[in-house]
């Protein structure tokens, strides 16, 4: 086996190791949202999506 | 209080020492690019080796978790911003000879940096106009991090390249509601610290590049 694929699996192991506490941290104390907080997510995220897909056409 | 009342009830020196986090995070941020584009011209230059990524990318860890929560109160924190992003910025060598030795090579890696730099200032301008207050997102944000790591680190062993590219789509996406979350953060104080707030910015383009790169590498019409 590739010997960079074992060392990115340990990184990438790292990473979420290092992560998770924090991780269960924020899913705790995230607030939840209010009525129309999502709509203003969604909007900016489908450009996104549309302009990713334009890039892709582009090219 | 509806949360996006927040902002409006804050008194003057609140509001300054916000504008001051925004103006002082965007100069470091257009700094550290512009570093970073440096040294990624000179890594390409030098035509370094391929595992020159995996070893910036390892360098620039240890010091975003071991140096810079101890320096970040600091002129010392500065410095290794500028050592964190300099090194992804060299690691990114690699990979742009990789994409530019392709037919359109340097059309895809354009497209990339354009979009990129678009995606940004689009979703930045968006939260710090808007001034919402994108803290719900957090929860799952970092939970799809989380299930992005775990889909990283199993396709190292299975290889499949329509996982790889739902991968780059998907932290695409969440590389965007994090410039969100980001953005929002320091305009409703949850972040006070411009290191912090532009490493955190820095990382979420460095990613939304590197799989764009990807996505228009794989599907662009001369692969």
């Amino acid at each position: 086996m590739d010997w960079t694929k074992i060392i990115w699996a340990v990184v990438i192991v790292a990473m979420i190791l290092v992560l998770w506490p924090r991780a269960k941290q924020m899913m705790k104390d995230t607030p939840k949202a209010e009525k129309g907080d999502w709509q203003a997510v969604v909007l900016p995220l489908a450009f996104v999506v549309g302009f990713v897909i334009l890039l892709i056409m582009l090219v | 209080m509806n949360r996006l009342d927040i902002s409006a009830a804050r008194p003057t020196e609140s509001v300054l020492s916000t504008n001051k986090l925004i103006k002082n995070t965007y100069i470091l941020l257009s700094m550290t690019l512009l570093f970073s584009a440096v040294t990624a011209a000179a890594s390409v230059m030098l035509n370094v080796p391929g595992w020159t990524y995996m070893a910036s990318v390892i360098g620039a860890l240890l010091l975003i978790w071991l140096v810079l929560p101890r320096t970040a109160n600091s002129s010392m924190g500065l410095v290794v911003v500028f050592g964190i992003t300099g090194l992804m910025g060299f690691g990114l060598g690699p990979i742009l000879n990789m994409y530019l030795s392709m037919a359109n090579g340097p059309q895809i890696v354009g497209t990339a940096m354009a979009g990129t730099g678009i995606i940004f200032l689009g979703l930045s301008g968006y939260a710090l106009s808007s001034k919402r207050d994108f803290s719900f997102m957090g929860g799952f944000l970092v939970a799809g991090l989380l299930v992005v790591f775990m889909a990283i680190l199993a396709n190292l062993f299975i290889a499949l390249p329509a996982l790889q590219l739902a991968i780059s789509a998907a932290v695409i996406m969440l590389m965007s509601g994090f410039i969100l979350y980001d953005t929002s953060r320091m305009v409703n104080g949850g972040e006070t610290n411009y290191i912090m707030a532009t490493i955190g910015l820095y990382l979420n383009i460095y990613n939304i590049f590197i799989h764009l790169l990807s996505l228009l590498g794989a599907l662009s019409g001369d692969d």
